[in-house]
C-alpha cells in the first residue's frame, strides 16, 4: 500500500493536511470545538485594531493556545502590497512565528487577488525573512512566479473566498501542483465535504478553509466531516483512481452464461 | 513637573492625553497587557522592550492591534 509522505511545510512537519480559519463563527466556544473536531494544526488569524471601547474583550489568543496550534497570520482585507507588508510585520511582532498567509485583494466584489501586488509583497517579505504562503488565483504563471519569488507555499483558490462553490477548475489546480516544487495548498471556496474531497483527489498538499465550517448549520459536525473528507481525498489520490471511460465495461464475467 | 495635554491619533480617533507619557503608560491607561498587543508608533513598530522608553508626543499616530478571527 502506498504510504503517505509527511506533510512538510516551511521546514515543519504536520499530521493534518487540513488548515482552518477562525473567522465568522457564532461563538468562540463553537470555534474552538470545531477546530478540535477538524484535527487542524495550522490555524489562521487576522490582525486588527483593538477596540478601545471594549478592552475587556479578549483577543482570540485567549481562546486558542499558541502552544497547541500553529498560528498563521493573514493579511486579509489588504488591497495594496504596502498594506499587506505592514500587516505582516505587525503580525510577526506579535511574536509567534515569521509565517504569513499573504493576501493582496484586487477587487471588492470577487475578492480575487491582485497578482501584481501579491508578487511584489512576496518578494519584499521573503527578503525580510518571512515564510510567505501566497493566496492566489488558479493561474499557473502567477503560481510559478510566486515560487520563483521564494514563496514557502502557493495557495490557489478553489473558487472565490466564502462562495462555497467548490473547485471550479480542477485542470488548473492539477497543472499548478504538477509544475510547482513548493507545497500547493488550495485555499478558499469549498462548501461541503465532497468539495474538499475532490480538491484533495487532485494531489494537492493541503487545503485551507474557514466559511465552510463557520457557517455550516453545525460547525463542529461539519469540521468532523471535513476531516474525514480530506483524509479520504488524500487516500484516494494515493490509491490512484481508475481511468474514466465513455462506455460501459462489465464488472461481471461474460463467459459462463447459460445458453 | 507640570503636566501638559497633548492630542494624538489613537487607532484612527483623536485622543487627549496627559504628558509626559510613554507607550507603556498609555497601554496601562487603556488596561491593555503589552504581551497581548502590538504597537505601531508613527508607522514604526515598537518592540515590547522599547515601550517604556518611547515617549508619546503631540500629533503622534498610534495603532494598537491584536489578533482576531480570520480566514
Amino acid at each position: 500500500m502506498t504510504v503517505d509522505t509527511p506533510f512538510e511545510l516551511g521546514g515543519r512537519e504536520f499530521q493534518s493536511r487540513l488548515l482552518v480559519g477562525t473567522g465568522k463563527y457564532r461563538s468562540n466556544q463553537e470555534m474552538v470545538e470545531a477546530i478540535e473536531a477538524s484535527g487542524a494544526e495550522v490555524v489562521t488569524v487576522a490582525v486588527r485594531r483593538v477596540d478601545l471601547d471594549r478592552t475587556s474583550e479578549k483577543g482570540i489568543l485567549h481562546h486558542l493556545s499558541p502552544e497547541r496550534f500553529f498560528l498563521l497570520a493573514n493579511t486579509a482585507g489588504c488591497y495594496t502590497a504596502d498594506d499587506a507588508i505592514r500587516y505582516a510585520r505587525l503580525a510577526r511582532e506579535a511574536g509567534f512565528n515569521e509565517w504569513v498567509k499573504l493576501e493582496v485583494i484586487g477587487d471588492q466584489e470577487t475578492l480575487l487577488p491582485d497578482t501584481e501586488g501579491l508578487l511584489a509583497a512576496t518578494k519584499q517579505l521573503v527578503s525580510e525573512g518571512f515564510k510567505v504562503l501566497a493566496y492566489t488565483n488558479d493561474d499557473l504563471i502567477t503560481a510559478l512566479r510566486l515560487e520563483d519569488a521564494g514563496a514557502t507555499a502557493v495557495m490557489p483558490l478553489a473558487s472565490p473566498i466564502g462562495s462555497g462553490l467548490g473547485m471550479i477548475n480542477p485542470f488548473s489546480i492539477r497543472t499548478i501542483k504538477r509544475r510547482l516544487s513548493v507545497p500547493v495548498i488550495v485555499d478558499a471556496g469549498v462548501g461541503t465535504a465532497s468539495d474538499a474531497c475532490i480538491v484533495m483527489e487532485q494531489g494537492v498538499d493541503g487545503i485551507l478553509m474557514n466559511t465552510a465550517l463557520a457557517q455550516a448549520r453545525e460547525p463542529v459536525a461539519m469540521a468532523h466531516a471535513m476531516r474525514l473528507a480530506v483524509e479520504a481525498g488524500r487516500a484516494a489520490w494515493l490509491a490512484g483512481r481508475m481511468p474514466r471511460r465513455e462506455v460501459a465495461m462489465p464488472s461481471t464475467p461474460e463467459v459462463g452464461m447459460l445458453a | 513637573m507640570s503636566t501638559l495635554e497633548l492630542t494624538v491619533t489613537l487607532n484612527g480617533e483623536p485622543r487627549a492625553l496627559a504628558a509626559p507619557l510613554s507607550l507603556e503608560g498609555l497601554l496601562q491607561q487603556l488596561g491593555l497587557d503589552p504581551r497581548a498587543v502590538v504597537v505601531e508608533h508613527n508607522r514604526r513598530i515598537v518592540r515590547r522592550a522599547q515601550l517604556a522608553e518611547t515617549a508619546v508626543a503631540q500629533g503622534d499616530a498610534i495603532e494598537v492591534v491584536h489578533f482576531v478571527g480570520g480566514g
